[in-house]
Parts: structure tokens; C-alpha cells; sequence
């Protein structure tokens, strides 16, 4: 089964990244544009069929090499 | 003295920490990331460059890699581990030092020369060195260091930063910081500072028409004070 997850950074951590695409969103007259945050998008293939462990399996994968906590966020989908 | 540097793949600074520590004295082997031992060594370096393509995040898929748990071990038991740029990246990643290499404030890879302050010398790296601040070169795109702040409070409180960016009258403000690091830093010590992370590339500065010596500076240092 295949399990997505996000891992954004988290609030209050500079990404730049994110500013460039929002000035230049802004440049480009979406005005409404306030802020843009940049983050990585997962899909991972499991080899099992129950949910419940996989996600399990997803959320040890994110604490130890998808997501540098220090930093980031992950949301399992 | 003997000293090992690690080899990934996409290292590209580890012929250059070889010809550096060559020339200081050290006794230098190269070793291949998928070895499965470190052999006996005095130092340890982790090398510039972009391991494994820069995927994930700087220094992440080499620090799962399979010659990593020797390094852990060896930095675990006080040995000196050095890791210079991607090195440095590295060794956040394993969690030998705190913290994490963000991308440049500003987005732009920098390759200059910068001046650092040396912050702390009851260590091996820097004790007795022979300036206060040292001209070093840079080349990196993910160097803007950040932590939290019980982390920063931590490496105040046990003087674990290394080194900080500055000019060369050792000027500490903003304009003098190149990459956004919090707090200037180029570099930080793990607790005990037999871990030295650093962005900044000793091994650059080696030669005296080519580039300046206070890289020579840094290694002849630390060799006196290995032996």
C-alpha cells in the first residue's frame, strides 16, 4: 500500500525558499499572496496490507531519516 | 599520527584534506563509505562535497551509511572527528553535533574567502593556536546554521562554539555574516569537543602564494597537539 506524507518546516523557521516563490508570486500581480511555505511531498510503497501498520512503519521512517526534527514537520496523509 | 578521511560518493574535497594532512605529517588513508571498519587512527575527517547528490536534506543519506556507525563509535569513545562543510552537515545528521545546515539565507551558493573568530581553545583543535581570528575559504550552499534554543543555550553554556564569522578585526555583526548563521556560527564542538564541525575549509588554505596559510595554522595546531 502506499502511504503519502508531507514534511514542511516548522512555524518560525526561516525558509527562504518560500519568500522567493511568495515575492515573485507578489511580482507577478497575485497580490493576495501573503506567505509560501516549501515543503517535500513522499509516497511510499509498503509491503503491507493493514493501514494501521504501515503508517506505523511510515511515522519511524519520518523520526529517523524523512524529516530532520529540528527543523521540519511531517504529516502522514 | 594517523588520520583517515571518509570517502562518499560525491565527496570532492577529500583529495584536498588529503594532501593537507600529507603535508602536516599526518599519515593519511582514504577509506570508502560501504568499509565496515575505520582502520586504528588518531583523527578522523569527514570531508567537503555533496555526498550522495545532496538527496533529502545535506549530509542525510550519508549519515545512515555503512562506515557511520564506526565514526559514531570512534566520536563516542573521544576520538577526534573533524567534518568540514558537507562534513559538518554530516555529522548533524548523525547527531553527534546539534542543530541542522540550512540553505543560505540569501539562496546564493557562497565561494570566498571569510574570517572566523576562534571562540574556544581548551580543545584539542584550536589550543595554543596562533591567531585569534583566521582567514579561511567557503564554498557551500547549506551553511546557515540553526538550532533551538535550548540547544544554543547548551553550547553557550559549555563554550561548544568553535568558531564565528567576522571580519578580520574580528567585527561579529550581521554584515559580516555570510550565510545567516544564527549567532555568526561557522562552526560548533559536541560536548566533550573531540567533535569539531565546521563550514569553513582549513584545507584550502595551505599554500602561501595560492591562498593564504591560516588553514597550515590550523593543522600545524592541531598535530602539536595530538602529539
Amino acid at each position: 500500500m502506499i502511504i503519502k506524507v508531507i514534511v514542511t518546516l516548522k512555524n518560525g523557521v526561516l525558509d527562504p525558499q518560500g519568500k522567493a516563490i511568495q515575492q515573485t508570486l507578489n511580482g507577478m500581480n497575485f497580490s493576495s499572496v501573503n506567505d509560501v511555505r516549501q515543503g517535500k511531498f513522499f509516497e511510499i510503497n509498503v509491503n503491507e496490507n493493514d493501514e494501521t501498520k504501515a503508517k506505523l512503519q511510515v511515522e519511524d521512517m519520518c523520526k529517523k531519516l524523512l524529516a530532520n526534527l529540528v527543523i521540519e514537520d511531517y504529516k502522514i496523509l | 599520527m594517523k588520520s583517515s578521511v571518509i570517502i562518499f560518493p560525491g565527496s570532492n574535497c577529500d583529495r584536498d584534506m588529503d594532501v593537507a594532512l600529507k603535508k602536516f605529517g599526518f599519515k593519511n588513508q582514504m577509506i570508502w563509505h560501504n568499509d565496515n571498519s575505520i582502520p586504528k587512527s588518531d583523527l578522523i575527517v569527514l570531508p567537503g562535497g555533496f555526498s550522495y547528490g545532496d538527496y533529502l536534506r545535506c549530509g542525510s543519506i550519508a549519515s545512515k551509511s555503512k562506515i557511520i556507525k564506526s565514526v559514531i563509535d570512534f566520536a563516542n569513545s573521544g576520538g577526534l572527528v573533524l567534518g568540514v562543510c558537507n562534513g559538518f552537515q554530516i555529522l548533524t545528521e548523525t547527531g553527534l553535533l546539534p542543530g541542522i545546515l540550512q540553505q543560505n539565507k540569501y539562496l546564493n551558493f557562497i565561494c570566498r574567502n571569510v574570517f572566523v573568530k576562534v571562540k574556544d581553545k581548551q580543545n584539542k583543535y584550536f589550543k595554543d593556536i596562533k591567531k585569534n581570528i583566521l582567514e579561511l575559504h567557503i564554498a557551500h550552499n547549506e551553511g546557515n546554521y540553526f538550532c533551538s534554543n535550548d540547544e544554543m543555550k547548551s553550547l553557550e553554556d559549555n563554550n561548544q562554539i568553535a568558531v564565528t564569522y567576522c571580519n578580520k578585526n574580528g567585527d561579529e555583526s550581521d554584515e559580516n555574516n555570510p550565510n545567516g548563521a544564527i549567532k555568526n556560527i561557522a562552526g560548533i564542538f559536541n560536548n566533550k569537543k573531540n567533535v569539531l564541525g565546521m563550514m569553513p575549509h582549513p584545507e584550502r588554505m595551505i599554500d602561501k602564494y595560492l591562498s593564504g596559510e591560516d588553514g597550515s595554522l590550523f593543522f600545524e595546531n592541531l598535530l602539536r597537539n595530538l602529539n
